[in-house]
């Protein structure tokens, strides 16, 4: 693997983010909604509820989390997406770029337009809000290394999805942390969901990641052990993830799919 | 039916340089879909200085070989060599010293030449590329045109950033789907004066596809005609008709196109 190769495609999608506000707004707009809408649910479920139970910590943390996942997920597909929107399969298929550079290059790049995302949630969440990161303690690293591994592995499979698919299943994709949040947990403990629903929360790292969350906000010790569970789980699942894609990849190799990809051809 | 009587119209052609080793080697190459064969044993190689013309009509497998040559579609069968790298065996290293360009896959409108330029000239690893970008842009006549987004570009110009892509990285093999389809005539000689100045430079050897005969008799050295998947004849473009009984290249090519069964039995 040659990272200037990798580079290269995060360089793409930098050109396409400073030249566009279109592109570079999303990064970091529907996020900060999120913060200001959230915030105040919070501070109206604070002055309403019991005293002592913390709202903020709680219900804001985990949008704040949960929207951090989002934006890695969608900082992967969107890399890609610009490939499908643009026709540019054959100019970047006929490379020497390999899949793994391809693909890494796509995480390149989330690294950079997630982060601008986390920043923004954070200045809004403690500055505005009151919320303090203190409260998760040192987990809260691991926390976002989760949520970061997840997003990566759930966008390469909405982007090999779309590569098997067809440009038209892109609607598959968008709704996909949609579909996973109630089993994740993300605004209520697991022991709510009935036991099927249970049993598929445990598979889901960033179900470990809230029911962590919750357990420090709630003054408890909360096991290492169980967030290695999750981390491992979302290790597991990157590298299904890619080899997935790569299956996809060979498939439209061997067909012809790569060459003549588009909506008229695919779907 | 006995053969026309007729004298071939010529032209005095390129130059021709004897090929000292072939850049490009396939040999029983096949592809199917099905039941449907696209590219049936097709073998023919191109050498260093050489431009090769791959003709035939409209579905007669030509894009199918370029495609499998570009690594973007597997063979059913057979082989490919750049150089001495087996495509199937090393794609990466294959691919770095080749590169192309086609008039249906021109470069993203939304991105400036020079950022075009840049991203590719990175992933083929392309030394001093800051340097490059700027001999390529003199060379294409784009400088005025470094800032300004390829979708903004008429056809000409699109065909000349495709051009310097393809030229980055000073490719041993380069791949031209039709590139001067579209173009005015006077733009169209321009592009074929840069290939033929690169083939001539005798690093590389070009594998060319093109509908207009005139183009290709004007510069290519050799010629390959397919149809339904074959090569069914081969040779210089310029004796080839006579060969056949026919007077031009493009009375050659409607021949291939409507009696392939005929020539193929010749």
């Amino acid at each position: 693997m040659r990272p200037r190769r990798a580079a290269a495609v995060a360089l793409r999608h930098f050109y396409l983010l400073r030249g566009s506000v279109a592109r570079f707004l999303p990064l970091f707009a529907w996020v900060a909604i999120d913060m200001v809408l959230w915030g105040f649910m919070s501070r109206y479920l604070n002055s309403v509820a019991t005293p002592g139970l913390d709202f903020v910590h709680t219900l804001l943390g985990a949008v704040l989390l949960w929207d951090f996942f989002t934006r890695v997920m969608q900082g992967v597909t969107m890399v890609f997406f610009e490939d499908v929107w643009s026709r540019n399969f054959l100019n970047v298929f006929a490379t020497p770029l390999s899949i793994s550079e391809y693909v890494g290059g796509l995480v390149l790049s989330t690294i950079a337009t997630s982060a601008v995302g986390l920043l923004v949630m954070w200045v809004l969440a403690t500055a505005v809000f009151g919320l303090s990161f203190a409260a998760y303690g040192a987990m809260f690293i691991p926390f976002l290394a989760v949520l970061f591994l997840f997003g990566v592995a759930i966008g390469i499979f909405g982007c090999a999805l779309v590569l098997r698919l067809g440009p038209a299943s892109e609607w598959f994709v968008w709704p996909i942390p949609a579909l996973i949040s109630p089993f994740a947990g993300v605004f209520y403990p697991l022991s709510t969901l009935p036991g099927w629903m249970q049993a598929v929360s445990w598979l889901l790292p960033p179900s470990y990641v809230f029911e962590g969350m919750r357990t420090l906000v709630a003054g408890g010790s909360f096991s290492g052990t169980s967030l290695l569970w999750g981390g491992g789980l979302a290790v597991v699942q990157v590298l299904l993830a890619s080899a997935f894609f790569s299956r996809v990849h060979r498939h439209a190799v061997r067909t012809g799919l790569i060459a003549r990809y588009s909506a008229e051809s695919v779907s | 039916m006995p053969p026309l009587m007729v004298t071939p119209v010529t032209t005095s052609g390129p130059t021709r340089v004897p090929p000292t080793s072939k850049v490009l080697s396939v040999s029983s190459l096949r592809k199917a879909y099905g039941g449907t064969v696209a590219v049936d044993g097709v073998s023919f190689d191109v050498g260093r200085g050489e431009i090769v013309g791959l003709l035939g009509p409209n579905g007669a497998g030509k894009t199918t070989t370029i495609n499998m040559v570009l690594g973007v579609l597997e063979p059913t069968s057979g082989s490919i060599h750049i150089e001495d790298v087996d495509l199937a065996r090393q794609r990466s290293a294959a691919l770095e010293r080749t590169n192309f360009a086609a008039v249906y896959s021109p470069l993203p409108g939304n991105l400036t030449v020079a950022q075009n330029l840049r991203v590719f000239g990175l992933i083929y690893g392309v030394k001093s590329l800051s340097a490059r970008i700027a001999e390529l842009l003199e060379e294409f006549d784009l400088v005025r045109f470094r800032d300004t987004r390829c979708g903004v570009l008429s056809s000409g110009e699109q065909t000349r950033v495709a051009l310097a892509k393809a030229m980055l990285n000073r490719p041993h093999l380069l791949l031209l789907d039709e590139p001067t389809a579209s173009l005015d005539p006077a733009t169209a000689r321009d592009i074929r004066e840069r290939i033929r100045d690169f083939a001539s430079r005798g690093t590389g050897g070009v594998l060319w596809t093109s509908h207009n005969m005139y183009e290709v008799e004007d510069v290519c050295h050799r010629v390959l005609f397919m149809s339904h998947g074959k090569v069914l004849l081969e040779g210089d473009p310029r004796t080839l008709p006579g060969e056949h009984g026919k007077a031009s290249l493009e009375e050659l090519f409607i021949a291939v196109a409507r009696e392939p069964l005929a020539l193929e039995r010749a």
